[in-house]
């Protein structure tokens, strides 16, 4: 029988997201291929009442180390853990979010027991008795399926929202507590601060984009895509040629160089559709793309493509959404 | 202050892309190539932290002969040393064999107290390297820096800020350490014509496995323990609907379809 598939659930101090989970969905499916079971592992301060929730959306047991040194969220000390954890139990594969958290903790858990692992993963499969694992390379032109022969345990990164959300039920799991050494002293980082982001962008757990490109023409477009993203209860995001033009920060920018998001929905006002842009959204479920130039390449990609200028299509789209959905 | 910055020869963003499908690998040929953007950003921070605390600054790439190139424009930026790690053996290395000869180049640099690098490629995409770096030293691991605030080489220390998901937070670790930065952390200089006119008559070292103590075993396609199975064209997006017709109708159009999904609450 093969082993354990795992799953590790991010959280920030304590506090988590029902997307802290979602990787259980998939994970579950991967252990039911296998006959196995379908393990959560969970690292920090006191992880209780998350190691419990894990088993509400379907683990059957909770690995949990915890520790005054896990408080603060530091890549190393999660890794040190997350290592020893992975070296003693040797899952089938482990399973993380490809978020900032979660890559840090993998890459370096990878990275102390010596062997390489797949990052942004968007398919995973049981193929001849181990799981390949797909990424998109080069903007999405191209899949790529891998298979970690020499690693126990496979490790992946899987991009957020590449699979859907696992149910909550009633179930619980086994709560197994690990002790882990690993104290201040072996620790070379400290955090000093966090800075709560006033605007606190976080496009990729965002069901729905509304983005905007050079064909804004300013700063002032972003207003009104807002107003639209805040309408919808999504987020804003931009192309490279709208940060660059430095109409809106970076941390807004979706494609190659910035962000990767596959939201439910993604509205694309006044982006052409570079290949750069197109690979940081082309997974998107639905694609309204709003962009003046019939030829724009966008439209290849969109689900809905809309030839106008955005200034006149997005207030009425306002307009409507407001009296359709009561606000 | 001993820098170090690991520089990576990418495709240019704008090129079209080919797989040699059958080899498993990128076919190079007559392809357009630069420096990976983001390592830009990391050269640039290399470049204040040495104008800003003084020190020397060594660049080094891993790749077959052709990404000389971009240890050339590190030269031109006032670089003060440069090595090129390339062997056969290292073709077809996965994210940690890379890290595993980059790592190896950094010892043999030796005494390095900051190694810089951007926070992915714009070709593999696996923004982990860094980390993997970082970890195969034992230097202190800091990724998605957007701001570097002091570097302390005497006292050991460096204070970073990372751009995290919902804030910045400020990290003070010891030194040695790898720092993986993002876009915006600066602006990157251009080469000026006299720094361009003497990096070009420069010799640009080369370090081979055996240079590097490199266990060819751990390296390249015999040492990748990630091994591609499968390359494939993801199947084109079915297409798309054009909406036609008055805007008040394309509106109410599209308003309509995107409830339907029941995505918006």
């Amino acid at each position: 029988m093969a082993n354990d598939v795992w799953v590790y659930i991010e959280h920030k101090e304590g506090a988590v997201s029902p997307m802290s989970f979602e990787l259980l969905g998939i994970g579950k499916q991967l252990a039911e291929g296998f006959g196995s079971n379908l393990c959560a592992f969970v690292i920090g301060a006191q992880v209780d009442d998350l190691a419990k929730e894990a088993g509400t959306y379907g683990a059957s047991k909770v690995y949990a180390v915890e520790g005054d040194v896990f408080k603060d969220f530091r890549g190393e000390a999660y890794a040190k853990a997350a290592a020893a954890l992975l070296e003693k139990y040797k899952p089938e594969i482990a399973l993380f979010r490809a978020t900032v958290m979660g890559t840090d903790v993998a890459a370096a858990a990878a990275a102390q027991l010596g062997f390489g692992l797949c990052t942004d993963t968007i398919g995973l499969a049981i193929d001849g008795g181990k799981v390949k694992m797909t990424r998109a390379a080069f903007g999405g032109n191209y899949s790529v399926s891998v298979v970690n022969e020499k690693a126990a345990p496979q490790i992946a990164t899987v991009r957020p929202k590449a699979f859907a959300m696992p149910e909550k039920g009633a179930g619980s799991a086994e709560v197994v507590k690990e002790s882990v050494a690993v104290s201040d002293a072996d620790l070379a980082t400290k955090v000093v601060e966090f800075i709560k982001s006033a605007t606190s962008v976080n496009l990729v757990e965002a069901d729905i984009i509304v983005s905007g490109g050079r064909g804004l023409g300013n700063d002032q477009g972003f207003a009104m895509l807002k107003e639209l993203a805040d309408l919808l209860g999504g987020a804003v995001g931009a192309s490279r040629a709208a940060v660059d033009s430095e109409w809106i920060p970076y941390e807004h920018q979706v494609g190659q160089t910035g962000k990767t998001v596959k939201p439910k929905i993604y509205i694309a006002c006044g982006i052409s559709g570079a290949i750069q842009h197109l690979a940081g959204m082309r997974t998107s479920d639905c694609i309204v793309a709003i962009n003046k130039d019939p030829d724009a390449p966008i439209f290849k990609a969109a689900s809905f493509g809309i030839v106008g200028d955005y200034k006149d299509i997005v207030p009425k789209m306002i307009e409507k959404f407001k009296a359709k959905l009561n606000k | 202050m001993k820098i170090a910055v690991c520089l990576k020869q990418v495709p240019d963003t704008e090129a079209e892309i080919k797989w040699d499908i059958p080899k498993g690998a990128l076919s190079r040929d007559g392809m357009d190539c630069i420096t990976n953007p983001f390592d830009e950003f990391a050269l640039e921070e290399a470049l204040l932290t040495k104008e800003n605390y003084d020190g020397e600054i060594v660049a080094v790439s891993m790749g077959p002969e052709g990404a000389k190139d971009v240890l050339r424009n590190a030269l031109a930026l006032t670089v003060d040393q440069v090595a090129l790690c390339t062997d056969d053996a290292f073709a077809g290395s996965d994210t940690y064999a890379t890290a595993y000869v980059l790592a190896s180049a950094i010892k043999k640099v030796g005494d390095v107290d900051v190694v810089f690098c951007g926070k992915q490629s714009t070709d593999g995409n696996t923004g982990v390297v860094g980390a993997e770096l970082a970890a195969i030293l034992g230097f202190s691991q800091l990724t998605q820096v957007s701001k570097v605030r002091s570097v302390d080489a005497g006292g050991k220390k460096i204070v970073v800020e990372r751009a995290i998901e919902g804030g910045i937070e400020v990290v003070e670790a010891k030194l040695p350490a790898v720092v993986s930065v993002i876009k915006g952390i600066n602006e990157p200089r251009l080469p000026n014509l006299m720094g361009i006119r003497k990096a070009s008559k420069m010799d640009i070292p080369q370090w081979s496995a055996g240079d590097l103590g490199v266990d060819t075993g751990k390296v390249g396609t015999a040492g990748a323990s990630t091994k591609v199975v499968e390359i494939a064209v993801p199947p084109p997006r079915g297409a798309g609907e054009i909406l036609k017709g008055e805007i008040e109708e394309i509106a109410n159009t599209i308003t309509d379809k995107l409830i339907d999904l029941k995505v918006i609450k």
